[in-house]
C-alpha cells in the first residue's frame, strides 16, 4: 500500500501530459467570447449606398444571424456560398454588418457573389465590431428572441459548423 | 564617421519606437501617459502576444484611439479596462486578474513549492532520526576475497 505513493509522480505527469495533449488540439486563435448570453450591444448603422440600414432594436423578438463581413476579407469569400444557402434554407433572417469597408467595394462584392443578407449595416469605423468583441472577420453571431447573443463563430463557417451547431441552435431558439 | 554613427543610432531609435502613431497622440501629456500605460496592459487580440501599444494591427490602432476617446471623455483607468473586458473578456488583460477562476494560476506554483518543501522536510527529519546503521561486518569468505583484490591491485 505504501508503495502506491511512488506512483503519484507518474500519475501527476500523466494528468499534465493529458492536459497538454488536449490543449495542443485546440486552436489558440479562437478566443472565448465574453458576450455569450449577454444582450447584443445596441447599434444603429446606415445602409450601403442609400439602402436601408440595420439597428438592433428592429429585430427584437426574432432569432437572427448576424454576419460580420468585408469585401477585403478572403475567408469571407470562402464562406459566402454557405451564407447564400443559409439565407435560403434557414427560416430566420441573415443580416450583414460590413466591417471597415468602402460601401462601393461591398456593393461590388455582393453583386459579384450574390447577396445573402436581408439587411446590411455599414460599420465603417469598426466601432460596432468592437462592441461585439470582433477581432477579425468573418464572425457570425446567433441572437435569440430576447436579443441575447447565443452563439459566436469566429472565422469562416463550414458546413460542419452549420449542421453540428448553428442550425440545431437556431431551430431550438425559434421554438422557444 | 560621426555623422554616420549618429544616423545609424537615430535609425535604431526609430525602429524601436512603439507602434503608436503621431496622429493618435493626445495633446494633454498626462492623459497621453495614462493612455500609453493602459495600452501596455491590453493584449492585441490579433497578434495575441503583443500589447496594443506595440502592435501595428488595425484593431490595435482602433483600440488605442478608443482608449484615448474614453479618457478624454473623463473615464477612469479602471473604467477603460472594464469597457475592454466587457467586450473581449479577461483575455484582453495581459496581467490576469486575481479571482477564484485564476487562483490556481496565481497560487499553484506556491502550493507546489510548499508541497515540495514539506516532502523534503519529512524526508530529512526521518533520515536524521533513523540511526545510521553500520554495515554488517564482512564474513571470513568476503575478507579473503577483499585481501585478494587488494593484492592484485598492488601487483
Amino acid at each position: 500500500m505504501r508503495r502506491l505513493i511512488y506512483l503519484l509522480p507518474i500519475a501527476a505527469f500523466m494528468a499534465l501530459a493529458g492536459y497538454f495533449v488536449v490543449s495542443l488540439s485546440r486552436d489558440p486563435s479562437v478566443l472565448p467570447s465574453a458576450m455569450i448570453n449577454q444582450p447584443a450591444p445596441a447599434f444603429t448603422l446606415a445602409g450601403l449606398q442609400g439602402q436601408p440600414g440595420l439597428a438592433r432594436d428592429e429585430f427584437r423578438g426574432q432569432v437572427v444571424l448576424i454576419n460580420f463581413f468585408a469585401s477585403w476579407c478572403v475567408p469571407c469569400r470562402a464562406e459566402h456560398p454557405l451564407l447564400m444557402q443559409l439565407a435560403a434554407e434557414l427560416k430566420t433572417p441573415v443580416y450583414g454588418i460590413d466591417y471597415k469597408d468602402k460601401p462601393e467595394d461591398a456593393a461590388r462584392f455582393l453583386s459579384e457573389l450574390g447577396n445573402p443578407y436581408g439587411l446590411i449595416g455599414a460599420d465603417r469605423d469598426g466601432r460596432v465590431g468592437i462592441d461585439f468583441g470582433v477581432y477579425g472577420v468573418p464572425e457570425t453571431y446567433v441572437i435569440d428572441k430576447a436579443g441575447r447573443i447565443r452563439l459566436r463563430h469566429v472565422g469562416p463557417l463550414t458546413p460542419a459548423d452549420v449542421t453540428r451547431e448553428l442550425a440545431p441552435l437556431v431551430k431550438e431558439l425559434q421554438k422557444s | 564617421m560621426k555623422a554616420i554613427l549618429l544616423a545609424a543610432m537615430l535609425g535604431l531609435a526609430a525602429a524601436s519606437a512603439l507602434a503608436v502613431e503621431p496622429g493618435e497622440r493626445l495633446a494633454d501629456p498626462a492623459l497621453e501617459a495614462r493612455a500609453r500605460a493602459l495600452s501596455g496592459e491590453l493584449r492585441c487580440l490579433v497578434c495575441q502576444n503583443q500589447s496594443i501599444d506595440d502592435s501595428n494591427a488595425d484593431l490595435a490602432h482602433d483600440l488605442r484611439v478608443l482608449i484615448r476617446e474614453r479618457l478624454s471623455a473623463g473615464d477612469s483607468d479602471a473604467q477603460v479596462l472594464q469597457f475592454m473586458v466587457h467586450r473581449y473578456g479577461d483575455f484582453i488583460l495581459l496581467r490576469p486578474p486575481v479571482k477564484p477562476e485564476t487562483y490556481l494560476l496565481w497560487f499553484g506554483p506556491f502550493v507546489v513549492l510548499a508541497l515540495g518543501a514539506l516532502g523534503a522536510a519529512l524526508y530529512l527529519r526521518r533520515s536524521r532520526r533513523a540511526p545510521q546503521q553500520a554495515p554488517a561486518p564482512l564474513s571470513p569468505d568476503e575478507q579473503r576475497r577483499l585481501q585478494k583484490l587488494l593484492v592484485e591491485d598492488q601487483g
